[in-house]
């Protein structure tokens, strides 16, 4: 019996902001009147470190997705995809955004950054389905690169029981006013991509 | 579906709390907790930030009201739960919050508080840190509960953290006692849709009532006190056995007995195996003797589901003895494991497994070697990652680094950590291993709020026992890894308001260290300059390295210079040795990236001059 009615990992790059998408996520859902719970990454593993953030639409239990359960994974940077990919439900979907960030152990030339098929075709043999996007560069378009994670915000708001509108009050919540409009056009630019 | 006015003008806002309908809130369970204070009508807040315990005090900072509580940024957690005590004394209900390791610098008024009672009710929230997400040790604070005999709440999530907030202190009030809430990282940084209640009414001013035999700890009092003590223990079991967070299920003949964010587990883990299991979900310490009971009359076996220590399941195991002795437990040695944290399919594959039902199917293999690592690392411009480098060129590879607790642990790769214990044991390591006959050189070094906190009675006891080592204060004026939280080096309060700046160099010389310099991390030929000043000091030399936290920096608008490799780069790579990871290597040339923060410091090390600051 499935104990949860969507079930989503957010990933990403400290400072990325992995926690915005959750938290209008969750205001969505209590807007929309139905039980909602996730999981942060606070602390140490915020600087520059690999963050994980769990969400749990209409449900009651584990504030995180178990391994192979989550019906959506949103990545805001590739190699982060792939590392938490294993928490994709086998009929799940990846939402990726493939601007890469390359980490301290790249640049100091200690590691190798993968090319982008190397990353992404492991995850489309994992999952149904993966929609690959550069989100950084459409949010440049809307306005501003920092508006990439409402990029896949836009990208998700297809894929979860909660109507559009409810989503962007929840938006409207938690971004600050004067930045609202860049942010409403990321949103778009993102839903485009999946449509 | 909720609709009402507080939502719509944004919950976004801090938490001033107007007209209360009730609210869902997709709330933090930090600020869960903190609301709970709030509801509970708490008049002082003190705490020491650590993770995943900072937020409640960071919420409650926001908090707006006639008269609100008193909150405040203590110098450590001792200092926290002694001040709380002495408001709770005056009749006002006061709160502690702090890390589980912060229990430990809090031990000692803990243990005794116990004995000596509360006046209004006094709560001791300590978060605690299974798996280490962020902290050196995962001890579990259910047994400092147990020790002092101090009654312990253990949330399994935001809405009954929230809840068990209020209650506990109506039930320190009830029995005179202090309360523990133990949060655990998944409850404090959990989120969940919480239904809030309505701000209590603030107390009046509270007043000290003198009562020698209840606060004056004299051997005389405390015999009494202790036999108190124990004899409070069977009623607050008794009272503890009807509260809400304490369920029974009793079904077929194998039964599980969880406890806290376990209990979460285990319901959603009975739900999908659909199995007809009894169960009992606990939530509070000492623990309901009745209904452990009542399980273990019913059922054939039992699992004991917990995370860390085995705290329910020795309880149980007594209490197997008497009245089941033939029941089958499985628990610690065997199905779950004693470290780190539980999460659902832990506990899903231990139900699974004992009752012969298929684990989950195993994930398909992914390729993960082909990933680069992406460790947490000091941000591009972080003044440690340049003081650190100095101290090295100075003191030299064989040169001892104690080291301390806060951001600068994440430079371990420099070679300038060789220890790191628990809060301001960078000094006493360092003197200890000088005194242990170490003929290196001693560069000890910690943080502010570090030196702050733990580092001033090591300082003393350094220069008092004539320790020849140097201690470098990492300043960046802040407490920058739990969130940046004023300390009193900063001349601010946890509130905002300013306050006297405690000068750290007269701290320094006050007590007892022979040579005190400050220096700009950023100019690093000065920095080295002064290390080596340090290093054939005959003494105790202290070196205050200051600049501010480079996140801080910018959020505070600094607009930072600008960097680029001219074609002078001859691709030595020294400057990657740097670590920073504002630098790149392409092409057997360095370059800059988007990271930099323009602290110039590359510049500075590049043996060719290649970087250079442009104009913008």
């Amino acid at each position: 019996m499935r104990t949860s009615e969507c079930d989503l990992v957010i990933v990403g790059v400290g400072g990325q902001g992995v926690i915005l998408i959750s938290d209008v996520l969750g205001r969505a859902a209590v807007l929309a009147g139905k039980p909602v719970c996730g999981a942060e990454t606070h602390g140490m593993a915020q600087r520059g470190g690999s963050v994980i953030n769990h969400t749990r639409i209409g449900c009651r239990f584990s504030p995180m997705v178990a391994a192979g359960g989550a019906d959506v994974l949103v990545a805001l940077e590739p190699a982060e995809a792939l590392r938490f990919a294993q928490f994709l439900s086998p009929a799940g979907v990846a939402l990726v955004n493939t601007r890469p960030v390359l980490p301290s152990t790249v640049t100091s030339g200690k590691a190798r950054y993968p090319p982008l098929d190397e990353i992404l075709a492991p995850i489309e043999g994992h999952s149904s389905r993966v929609i690959a996007m550069d989100a950084t560069a459409l949010a440049q378009t809307a306005g501003s690169s920092q508006a990439m994670n409402v990029v896949m915000l836009g990208a998700l708001s297809r894929y979860i029981p909660i109507s559009e509108d409810l989503v962007l009050q929840a938006l409207a919540q938690v971004v600050p006013p004067r930045f609202l409009e860049i942010n409403r056009k990321a949103f778009v630019l993102g839903k485009a991509e999946v449509e | 579906m909720y609709p009402n006015d507080y939502q719509r003008e944004g919950a976004n806002n801090s938490p001033t709390i107007k007209r209360w309908l009730p609210v869902r809130e997709y709330l933090l369970g930090n600020a869960a907790i903190a609301r709970g204070l709030i509801e509970a009508g708490v008049g002082l807040v003190a705490g020491y930030p650590g993770t995943p315990s900072s937020e409640i005090i960071e919420t409650l900072v926001g908090f707006k009201s006639e008269r609100p509580p008193h909150v405040e940024w203590s110098v450590n957690e001792k200092v926290a739960l002694e001040v709380a005590a002495g408001a709770c004394w005056t009749g006002r209900r006061a709160a502690a919050t702090m890390k589980h390791v912060g229990l430990n610098v809090a031990a000692d008024p803990f243990m005794t508080l116990a004995y000596l009672g509360v006046g209004s009710g006094l709560v001791v929230i300590c978060a605690d840190d299974p798996y280490c997400h962020s902290s050196q040790n995962e001890q579990d604070s259910r047994r400092y509960a147990q020790f002092a005999g101090i009654p312990c709440l253990d949330p399994e999530n935001p809405q009954e953290a929230k809840e068990m907030t209020v209650f506990a202190f109506e039930l320190s009030e009830k029995f005179n006692i202090p309360v523990m809430l133990r949060p655990t990282t998944r409850v404090s940084h959990a989120r969940e849709d919480v239904e809030v209640g309505q701000a209590a009414k603030s107390a009046t001013k509270g007043r000290f009532v003198k009562d020698p035999a209840r606060r004056v700890a004299l051997p005389i009092h405390a015999r009494p006190l202790h036999h108190e003590l124990l004899a409070k223990q069977a009623a607050i079991e008794e009272e503890l056995e009807k509260a809400p967070w304490n369920s029974i299920e009793l079904k077929g003949d194998t039964g599980i007995i969880a406890s806290g964010i376990a209990g979460l587990y285990a319901k959603e883990a009975v739900t999908e195996l659909g199995e007809d299991l009894s169960l009992l979900c606990i939530g509070t310490y000492p623990l309901p003797g009745k209904m452990i009971r009542h399980m273990l009359e019913h059922v054939r076996r039992v699992m004991i589901i917990e995370e860390l220590e085995p705290v329910v399941e020795e309880q149980v195991r007594m209490i197997a003895r008497e009245v089941n002795p033939g029941v089958e437990i499985l628990g610690k040695d065997a199905a779950i494991s004693r470290e780190g944290e539980l999460d659902y399919l832990r506990v899903r594959e231990a139900i699974a497994n004992m009752i012969g039902k298929p684990a989950c199917q195993e994930p398909s293999d992914l390729p993960m070697g082909v990933l680069p690592p992406r460790p947490p690392s000091l941000c591009p411009g972080c003044s440690h990652r340049a003081t650190y480098y100095a101290m090295r060129k100075v003191f030299g590879k064989k040169a001892i680094y104690p080291s301390d607790i806060g951001c600068y642990t994440m430079a371990v790769g420099m070679g300038t950590v060789d220890t790191c214990l628990c809060m301001g044991a960078s000094i006493t390591l360092a003197s200890g291993i000088a005194f242990g006959g170490e003929e290196e050189g001693i560069c000890c070094s910690l943080g502010d709020s570090t030196f702050l906190h733990g580092g001033m009675t090591g300082l003393l006891n350094a220069a008092y026992n004539k320790a020849r080592i140097t201690v470098t204060i990492l300043d960046n004026s802040t407490t920058a890894m739990t969130g940046h939280q004023p300390h009193p080096g900063t001349g601010m309060t946890a509130t905002g308001e300013e306050t006297t700046r405690v000068s750290i160099e007269a701290l320094a010389r006050a007590l007892g260290a022979g040579m005190v310099e400050t220096v700009d991390p950023y100019r690093l030929d000065e920095t080295m300059e002064s290390f080596k000043r340090a290093r054939d000091y005959p003494g105790l030399s202290v070196i205050i390295a200051r600049q501010p936290c480079v996140i801080r920096a910018r959020r505070g608008g600094a607009r930072p210079k600008t960097f680029q490799v001219g074609e002078e780069c001859i691709g030595c790579k020294l400057c990657l040795d740097y670590d920073c990871p504002a630098i790149e290597f392409e092409n057997d040339k360095a370059k800059i990236n988007a990271l930099c923060s323009g602290c110039g410091v590359c510049a500075a090390i590049c043996s060719s001059s290649a970087i250079k600051e442009v104009a913008r």
